[in-house]
């Protein structure tokens, strides 16, 4: 692998864990209010937060682009911010990925939380516990798995991603040039054994996850008593 | 100050109504009885405040919990009770001891290690403190919710159903624990149970209810014998008796107990001499005779005398209660034997018991 295959594997993992614990931080809560309010807004917010999902990443990938240019919402807000135009910029993908990748996240943390029940959260009501106490010392540790799950697949998918970050990023190396848009280019010049080796660790990268996903999720069959 | 619970709760959810005010004393365990909705699942999760009642007011000796007059509520976290559910009492990802020690330290911290040991060893939990919750019993469960209800030093004890889940056997080893809760319980307790027996065997104080509203309340004693038995107690009308163990037949397996009314038989059943045991005789195992009867296999007869008597459930059934020197007991007798007896208000007769069933 050469010095630029390196750098854009530091910088997609790099971008990755960004994303992984910005989407915990913020993925969390959102999932937990799902989970749990009677709301009527649950419905149009869990349709927005999946949208990513069955949407095409150039869809959601241009209008992040006009949304954060000069003249987007959020443009305007991070030039008054004093922060410029994410657009081409580290940070711009980052916001990007957060949005592409919430649904990995919040959708198994939303079904954990709501396998949860009542009960454990009553129960931590009768023995004192306030609604903090009750989220972090029951909540928490009852859907740590869905949380676990969460992180991987969300982790995975951002490491995974192209379409977005070829609208919002481009490709500079060491700022936007990340895995997947470093084996489009060796494709394009025709460097396919360069591409193989990437590909490969992309690949085999994402068996593991899924692999540890589905250890973590998937019950051991039991066996007849 | 007003010592006990009061609750006034009224509220609607689609055809069924609650209307209830009830008044708890200040100690004893008080059985909730009704069938299965009557409303007393309800009734003590809007105690508990785990649902919020539209029109409810709930105060502990004196300390509002819920006034929605003044629109006050207190927060389930911040009402100094303990509940045991039905089941799903224990937190899956703690072990029994962690289990124990999360009421604990939220409700006010350091337990005196004898008091600790004291309760542990009184639900007969001491070896299971380092297990996981997997590989428990549904007893075993249910008697660490109760360890740690009581451990939590609360001022008011709210217990669903805490039977219902467990099978007939579990039951029984159960039911010895919540007996022993009864003589040791300082503070009160509300007890819901859609079982006479249980109610019976474990309260003090009975609150039947019956579509949402309260149809009698009173000492358990009295409620039972009560000549005007609700809908839930008609089927099962009797008296429950407190008596002491006198002495025990080995030869023929048979325990005298003495109360003030009289003696009774039962069949022994591992009961010391000197115990406090309690037993119910219903109506339609009381049967009258002028005078003592020999040469009969029924083994207790009791000197009464009639009190009142009034309709029983069946037009041809009387229902008669009697005086046993201030014990109430009732017989049912059909309108027949009545008149054919010549039996009135006043007349001192036999009551023949052909089962007494002992409770614990």
């Amino acid at each position: 692998m050469s010095s630029n295959d390196l750098i854009a594997l530091a910088l997609t993992l790099k971008l990755a864990v960004v994303v992984t614990v910005v989407l915990i931080v913020v993925g969390t809560p959102i999932a937990w209010w799902l989970a749990r309010t009677r709301s009527g807004w649950r419905r149009p917010v869990a349709a927005l937060v999946t949208l990513p999902l069955v949407l095409p990443p150039t869809v959601l990938g241009f209008y992040l682009l006009v949304a954060m240019g000069p003249h987007g919402l959020i443009g305007a807000l991070t030039q008054k911010l004093g922060l410029g135009l994410l657009p081409f910029t580290f940070t711009g993908l980052v916001v990007a990925s957060v949005f592409y990748s919430a649904p990995f996240v919040i959708q198994p943390l939303h079904n954990a939380f709501r396998a949860i029940g009542d009960r454990p959260l009553e129960l931590a009501a009768t023995l004192r516990a306030g609604p903090l106490d009750r989220f972090f010392t029951v909540a928490i540790p009852l859907a740590r798995p869905g949380l676990v799950a969460g992180a991987m697949l969300g982790f995975a998918h951002t490491v995974g991603e192209f379409g977005v970050v070829l609208m919002i990023g481009g490709s500079i190396p060491g700022q936007t040039r990340v895995v997947a848009v470093q084996i489009y280019d060796h494709v394009q010049a025709f460097q396919y054994g360069e591409a193989h080796w990437l590909a490969g660790t992309l690949l085999v990268f994402s068996f593991v996850v899924l692999l540890a996903v589905y250890s973590l999720t998937m019950e051991p069959r039991k066996s007849a008593s | 100050m007003t010592p006990g619970l009061h609750a006034r709760l009224a509220t609607t959810f689609g055809e069924f109504r609650l209307d209830i005010d009830l008044q708890l004393p200040g100690k004893g365990i008080t059985a909730l009885l009704g069938a299965s909705g009557a409303g007393k699942t309800t009734c003590l999760r809007a105690i508990a405040g785990l649902e919020r009642v539209p029109q409810g007011f709930i105060a502990l000796n004196g300390e509002t919990w819920q006034d929605e007059s003044q629109r006050v509520f207190v927060p389930t976290h911040r009402r100094a009770l303990a509940y045991v559910f039905q089941e799903g009492n224990l937190f899956a990802h703690l072990n029994v001891r962690r289990n124990l020690d999360y009421g604990l330290e939220r409700a006010g911290g350091a337990v005196d290690p004898a008091e600790f040991s004291a309760v542990v060893d009184l639900l007969g939990i001491a070896a299971l403190l380092e297990r996981g919750t997997d590989r428990l019993s549904g007893g075993e469960r249910q008697r660490i919710a109760i360890a740690r209800a009581l451990l939590m030093r609360p001022r008011l004890l709210l217990l669903d159903e805490p039977l219902a889940a467990i099978d007939v056997a579990r039951k029984e080893e159960l039911l010895p624990y919540l007996e022993r809760l009864h003589e040791t319980l300082q503070i009160p307790c509300l007890y819901v149970t859609h079982n006479l027996d249980e109610a019976a065997r474990l309260a003090d104080h009975l609150v039947v209810l019956e579509r949402g509203a309260v149809a009698a309340a009173g000492p358990l004693q009295e409620v039972l014998a009560s000549m005007d038995p609700v809908a839930t107690l008609r089927e099962h009308a009797g008296v429950v008796i407190e008596a002491t163990v006198a002495d025990c037949d080995v030869a023929d397996h048979l325990l005298r107990l003495s109360f003030p009314g009289g003696e009774l038989l039962v069949p022994a059943r591992g009961q010391r001499v000197g115990a406090q045991v309690r037993c119910r005789i219903e109506a339609r195992d009381v049967s009258l005779t002028l005078e003592r009867q020999s040469g009969t296999s029924i083994l207790n007869a009791l000197a009464a005398k009639i009190e009142t008597v009034s309709d029983a459930a069946h037009p041809s059934q009387l229902l008669v209660r009697l005086d046993m020197s201030g014990v109430p007991l009732l017989a049912q007798v059909t309108r027949r034997s009545w008149n054919a007896l010549g039996l009135a208000a006043g007349r001192a007769v036999w009551a023949q018991i052909k089962a007494v069933a002992l409770m614990g």
